[in-house]
């Protein structure tokens, strides 16, 4: 198989035009039903009729991740609740998640664009797709399974963990396309050593990687371990979840579904829009979407686009591979993590000092995150017990809220550095 | 009869004790007896000093992590069965042993058992009922 739907080798000139009409109606619709963009949009002095072509799009104004937590948890949908049939959500950057919703039709389509990921990939309706993305409020399980039962073929909904058994299901079942984060295809392949299964022993041959920034060089290493083509998979739930784009045969950028999503290049600062080529924030508009549509959102993301046709054939425009962010967010094992949600945490357990730090690490490729935390006098004992129950303690509390494990070191007063202005909360020691 | 002890927070990293040391030694403060617990990231040292007072104002200002704690010392018999003995009667009288440690006095005679308990005043009343002698804060200080 080539492409999984006609709209990816559209001709530009067509595609542009539906892309056009589903932007205006997307402007009008979400001026009709949502009160934020209505607001929004008449404080920039904006009509609907006033898209007159895709050019008009940068006149619209941003939305940003606080909105939708100000707009929390419905707010921005823009159908009533009786046509909302899935919910998904995402950390937030304080307090509460990010939370989006589907109608019927959104998830047929989301499965359509995750089903021409897996086709870009390799994968056709005789592949058995192993997905060991987390099931749950997290988009990557749900999102790639029903992608791999859109185009037919078999879906193995493995969730993450458990490393062992994922192995001996691939050996017995025959998982030839697996779907996890880059890191943990690598722990995979060093737990199969371990356990002897050699690579004529499974039938890998694809694998669908993403939910985490990585390298070319870590691709090298993953299609070396596992002796499979590695394709770079990019989404995010505000957006729709895993299916934004994706990396075809040639792996030079990831194609944009441009039917669902229109792309732009900004300058963080500025908010002006950048040319082809050039470094900046991702920011996308739903144009094919009907419970949660945004407009322009800024995914804090860095990455650039690449307009030159590709050999693959598909029209779509491709973006680089994320090399950053501009806030500081970070991914652990595939979840996003905010300094600022530790911190609150932090907060709420008395006698704690505003001082701490998270200090992250990749070891045997598994992302390890550790709290580093200043012993102030008054919740120092000389009992060992009391110290190891306070660090249980703080431990239990992060990662129930954060949804990731995570180590915690206690440390001594003034041992964390200080800087003038702002802290600096986390190092990052992964190298990528 | 209680004693009090300075216990003070260590980071497992090298020079650490050194620098606690140091700091005592410029204080002037004498170090009588000092234990340390343990982890894998990080350590408590447990001491008992000439001045505790000055011990704890001089860990204070160079930014240690310091709290203080009510402990009991006993003389013990320095032979075979010596920790045993005194060990009985805690037993007998159900007190819970939080942590102990040892050191000998100059005159070689007898040792003395520093022991961290749960329950404090019962501990002392069984001591002395088993015939021991608990030191008073003075005496060990002076030690």
């Amino acid at each position: 198989m080539d492409y999984f739907n006609p709209v990816e080798v559209l001709e530009r000139e067509e595609l542009e035009k539906l892309q056009l009409k589903r932007l205006q109606e997307t402007v009008d619709r979400l001026y009709q039903k949502v009160p934020f963009y209505r607001k929004k949009l008449d404080e920039a002095g904006f009509r609907p009729g006033d898209i007159k072509s895709l050019d008009d799009l940068k006149k619209l104004p941003f939305t940003t991740k606080d909105d939708l937590r100000d707009n929390y948890p419905f707010g921005l949908f823009a159908v009533p609740m009786r046509d909302i049939v899935r919910i998904h959500a995402s950390s937030g950057t304080t307090g509460k998640p990010t939370v989006v919703g589907y109608t019927a039709n959104d998830i047929r389509t989301w499965a359509d664009l995750v089903a021409r990921t897996i086709v870009a990939a390799g994968g056709t309706p005789d592949d058995i797709v192993h997905v060991a993305y987390g099931y749950g409020l997290f988009t990557g399980g749900l999102g790639l399974h029903y992608g791999a039962e859109m185009l037919g073929a078999t879906a193995l909904p493995m969730s993450g963990g458990n490393t062992k058994r994922q192995i001996r299901m691939m050996v017995d079942f025959g998982s030839t396309i697996l779907c996890c984060t880059p890191s943990y295809a690598l722990n995979i392949a060093e737990v199969m050593r371990e356990m002897g299964v050699t690579l004529d022993d499974i039938k890998l041959k694809s694998g669908i990687l993403g939910a985490e920034p990585w390298s070319d060089e870590m691709r090298v290493q993953i299609e070396e371990a596992l002796r499979i083509s590695a394709h770079d998979i990019y989404g995010l739930s505000e957006v729709v979840g895993p299916g934004v784009s994706i990396e075809c045969a040639e792996k030079r950028g990831l194609h944009v579904f441009e039917d669902c999503f229109i792309p732009e290049i900004i300058d963080p600062s500025t908010g002006e829009v950048l040319p082809p080529g050039q470094k900046g924030e991702l920011v996308f508009t739903n144009i094919n979407k009907e419970g949660l549509a945004l407009l322009r959102y800024r995914t804090r993301d860095i990455s650039s686009l690449e307009t030159s046709p590709c050999p693959c054939g598909r029209t779509h425009v491709r973006m680089s591979r994320i090399t950053g962010r501009t806030d500081d967010m970070l991914i652990i094992r595939g979840v996003n993590v905010f300094p600022s949600q530790v911190e609150a945490v932090l907060m709420q357990i008395p006698g704690l000092s505003p001082h701490y730090q998270l200090v992250v690490d990749r070891v045997e490729n598994l992302d390890v995150l550790e709290v580093q935390v200043e012993v102030s006098p008054e919740i120092f004992s000389d009992e060992i017990k009391r110290l190891e129950e306070l660090e249980a303690r703080i431990r239990d509390e992060v990662q129930s809220y954060l949804g990731v494990s995570v180590k915690v070191r206690l440390m001594e007063p003034r041992s964390i550095q200080r800087s003038e202005g702002k802290a600096v909360r986390v190092i990052d020691k992964r190298k990528i | 009869m209680k004693v009090r002890q300075v216990s003070v927070f260590l980071e497992n990293k090298s020079g650490r004790l050194y620098e606690v040391c140091r700091c005592l030694a410029e204080a002037e403060v004498n170090i009588r007896a000092l234990a340390i617990a343990e982890t894998a990231d990080y350590g408590v040292l447990r001491l008992i000093v000439n001045d505790p007072d000055r011990a704890v104002r001089a860990l204070n200002e160079n930014s240690f992590t310091v709290s203080e704690t009510e402990v009991i010392a006993v003389e013990v018999p320095d032979k075979p069965g010596g920790l045993a003995s005194v060990l009985a009667p805690l037993y007998d009288a159900n007190v819970n042993i939080e942590y102990l440690y040892c050191f000998v006095e100059k005159s070689g005679e007898s040792a003395i058992v520093v022991f961290r308990v749960e329950q404090i005043d019962r501990a002392i009343s069984a001591l002395q009922g088993g015939g021991f002698t608990v030191l008073r804060e003075e005496e060990v200080y002076r030690i």
